[in-house]
């Protein structure tokens, strides 16, 4: 199976609050691809990308550099899309 | 960041008496005015902008628990609250399945590390098996706020 990752940061004031962990976990379940979350902030955490509450854990802060892999047959646009929301600060400022 | 930083123990309810999504929001935002932890005068304005944001989305995440919330501007302190259905709650929820355990949460809008921080500490430990068996079990205010301490200490 493809793997695939891609390294992007949070863009949007507000972080990774429950809405956009809410738009990341609805567009990573669109893909057969297991998808997993590292953050890179102080306290490096990782999270399965189709958990919402483990998405919320990652607290992640404006500014935090994140590492989105998947694992699967669509390993390469599922990582290609999903740092694209975040790219897109999620429709926010 | 710990519950103890903005769970208002005195406004921990351990038997909702409402049984729907607005007026269990309704009730457990009384509770934090009650306590002096929000101005009686915003209540219903709370109550409105936190029934908006789950109307925008359901933090009815699954697994029986709610977490409530909203960034609000004339929130000057976050301050946060538990209420515990015995019957279940209808939250619209992610899984469908009834809410028995509502954590409420109201921030101040420029203060989002801070409340990304005490959403991390709810859903590290809603995410526990036992601790949302526990507090779904807790029958009294107080046997809710030991497991909170517990959850605080590490335990």
């Amino acid at each position: 199976m493809p793997i695939a990752s891609k390294e992007v940061v949070i863009r949007n004031k507000l972080g990774l609050h429950a809405r956009p962990a809410m738009q990341f976990v609805d567009l990573a379940n669109r893909f057969s691809s297991k998808v997993r979350v590292l953050a890179r902030g102080e306290n490096p955490v990782e999270a399965d990308g189709k958990s919402v509450m483990q998405m919320i854990t990652l607290a992640a802060v404006e500014g935090t550099p994140m590492r989105i892999e998947a694992d699967g047959a669509d390993a390469d646009a599922a990582v290609t899309e999903l740092a694209a929301l975040i790219d897109a600060k999620f429709g926010e400022d | 960041m710990k519950f103890s930083e903005f769970i208002v123990r005195d406004a921990i309810v351990s038997a909702l008496a409402a049984d729907e999504r607005d007026s269990v929001i309704r009730e457990l935002v009384q509770a934090l005015a009650a306590q002096g932890a929000v101005p009686r005068a915003l209540v219903e304005e709370i109550v409105r902008a936190v029934i908006d944001r789950e109307k925008n989305g359901s933090t009815g995440f699954g697994k029986g628990v709610a977490v409530p919330h909203v960034k609000h501007a004339r929130i000057k302190k976050m301050v946060g609250t538990i209420g515990r259905s015995v019957g279940g709650i209808d939250f619209n929820a992610l899984d469908h399945q009834p809410v028995y355990s509502v954590v409420l949460l109201l921030s101040p809008d420029n203060q989002p590390k801070q409340h990304l921080e005490a959403m991390n500490v709810v859903f590290s430990h809603l995410q526990r098996d036992t601790f949302r068996r526990f507090l779904r079990q807790a029958a009294t205010p107080q046997a809710i706020g030991d497991l909170l301490d517990e959850a605080d200490q590490g335990k």
